[in-house]
């Protein structure tokens, strides 16, 4: 096993300029105050050679779970506004952000936004529209549209700061309405549009003390949960009356 | 104070969640409705998720209801017989609504259907209470009586007959087991514990004295939303515990307050200010459905939310 490894090791040669990373936290705690977060990303470029020719870009891109998702448009019918038509999305990120060091079509080619699916619109996949619409497109529009809307898609162009072609640090912000998982954090390091460089890391973004306990208790036990909460609900509303009882003797 | 919903997803401020909670408890006090009318769509508004939305004011109606009926109970205001008689309606109304809820979703057409039901049963009976109690406050100011309503109508010759002492009525069972059971239907697919239609009907239809209404609703009103949080919580995991706790404690204190005001106050001035709350409601919704929204797209993930 091992010399296979170093076989392909071997067989590929060793990339002039490689990316080396730094993160302000690798796991995001979602406690009762959890009111969005901060995210630090930084790194340096390595290399052995002098700098090479070509324009330098930073692209630093961090995507939450993805999942279907519908988007409805309405339309007048009888005089009221009504969804008529609907697109089903199979894949879409529930958080994507993408920060570039210039703009994004500058620092990344076509072709390898192609490939490496790096852009907002690239990242909405397998879009499957009725017969009846004949613009599925504004249908995805309207999803980035939304979502940029409530900060759960971002597109941050020149916010990644470069230092002497060596040094990269950029903050990228998580809102408060974020949804459990694994969050794909990947950087690219590119030279005149093509990428040279990747590397690729995971925050895990979950619940912890009593929002664990209280969303796992909702899931594996329901029905201790929907008693627990009739419980609490029963409980205050006896408390009170008893407490206003007290108040007026 | 922002605190994180764990069901919701979503971070929202403490302080908004006790004071919407409280304002809503004062008006489920006063007239006898669980609030849910006015609460949900508040909850829609500040960004909860609507299956969640429902859900958890189902959940927290049970706790604004229950402080309200004990202080109805002590006051001897409860018709239990005839409560009981509307549960059971209340109960099979509820597992309709739920079918109906969960069919009405996989057509996306679950917002429309649930905003048309508000527009038309809180235009009718918000229009039809709000002329009736004009009329009775205008003959009062007079001089004259109080019109005594209907005694004997169409619902005096159906079968089944029951005594209601408390209420003072001899009527057949069937009037308030239907009631029940719309109410339950609404209940569950609006999120509302139904009260903004249970009092009128109650009055109108059954012919009950209007100070027994108000208790007799809120202790069906227990049951029915606490069947339907259990049903929520089982099926769609949307009942959010912190939220309903946020919301309890102002609706359970303003329910104790509420109950209070209503006490002093006359039943036709009662029922004309739930007329006039009832007619803004609907006109909002009525002038969002009429209006050409600023988004026409709607986006909904699959699985729950």
């Amino acid at each position: 096993m091992r010399w296979l490894i170093a076989l392909l090791l071997l067989a590929f040669p060793v990339a002039a300029e490689e990316v080396v990373l730094g993160l302000s936290q690798d796991e995001i705690a979602i406690t009762t105050s959890f009111d969005g977060s901060e995210i630090f990303v930084f790194g340096a470029v390595k290399r052995e050679a002098p700098i090479p020719e070509g324009e330098l870009g930073v692209i630093v891109t961090i995507a939450g779970p993805s999942v279907p998702v519908t988007v409805r448009r309405k339309e007048r019918r009888f005089g009221i506004w009504i969804n008529t038509d609907g697109v089903e999305i199979e894949s879409a990120p529930s958080y994507y952000a993408v920060a570039t060091s210039a703009n994004l079509d500058d620092v990344l080619s076509v072709r390898e936004n192609l490939r490496h699916k790096v852009s907002v619109p690239s990242m909405i996949q397998s879009v499957s529209a009725p017969n009846t619409v004949l613009d599925a497109s504004a249908y995805v529009n309207a999803l980035i549209r939304i979502r940029e809307n409530s900060g759960n898609f971002q597109l941050l162009e020149g916010k990644v700061v470069v230092d002497d072609e060596t040094l990269f640090r950029t903050r990228i912000r998580l809102p408060a309405a974020l949804t459990e998982g694994a969050y794909e954090t990947r950087i690219f390091l590119t030279r005149d549009g093509d990428i040279v460089s990747q590397y690729e890391t995971a925050i895990d973004v979950r619940k912890v003390g009593l929002e664990r306990w209280l969303y796992s208790l909702s899931r594996n036990q329901p029905v201790l949960y929907g008693l627990m909460s009739l419980a609490i609900a029963i409980f205050a509303g006896w408390g009170a009356s008893a407490a206003f009882s007290l108040l007026r003797n | 104070m922002q605190i994180y919903l764990p069901i919701a997803e979503v971070s929202v401020n403490a302080f908004l969640l006790l004071g919407l909670g409280g304002m809503v408890g004062i008006l489920s006090g006063m007239f006898g409705v669980g609030g849910g009318f006015l609460m949900t769509p508040l909850l829609f508004f500040i960004g909860i998720p609507p299956a969640v939305a429902v859900a958890t004011e189902a959940n927290q109606i049970v706790a604004s209801s229950f402080s309200g009926v004990l202080a109805h109970f002590k006051r001897k205001t409860v018709d239990l017989r005839m409560g009981v008689v509307l549960l059971i309606g209340g109960l099979i109304g509820a597992a309709l609504g739920v079918v109906l809820f969960n069919y009405l979703k996989a057509q996306g057409q679950v917002d429309l259907l649930v905003k048309l039901c508000y527009v038309v049963f809180l235009g009718v009976i918000g229009g039809l209470m709000f002329i009736e109690s004009l009329n009775a406050i205008r003959k009062t100011a007079k001089g004259g009586a109080v019109p005594t309503r209907k005694k004997h109508n169409w619902i005096h010759k159906l079968p089944f007959k029951m005594r209601f002492r408390v209420s003072g009525l001899y009527i057949s069972v069937i009037p308030p087991i239907l009631v029940g059971l719309c109410v339950g239907v609404l209940a569950a697919i609006m999120g509302v514990g139904g009260g903004f239609i249970m009092v009128p009907a109650m009055i109108y239809l059954l012919g009950m004295p209007t100070k027994v209404v108000v208790g007799t609703s809120l202790f069906q009103i227990i049951f029915v939303t606490a069947f339907t949080t259990m049903l929520h919580a089982t099926t769609n995991f949307t009942v959010d515990v912190v939220l309903a706790v946020l919301l309890l404690v102002g609706g359970v204190v303003g329910a104790q307050v509420g109950t209070r005001i209503g006490v002093k106050m006359k039943a036709e001035q009662l029922r004309i200010l739930l007329a006039i709350m009832v007619l803004l409601v609907c006109g909002k919704l009525a002038f969002d459905l009429l209006v050409m929204p600023s988004e026409l797209y709607s986006v909904a993930a699959e699985g729950g939310h």
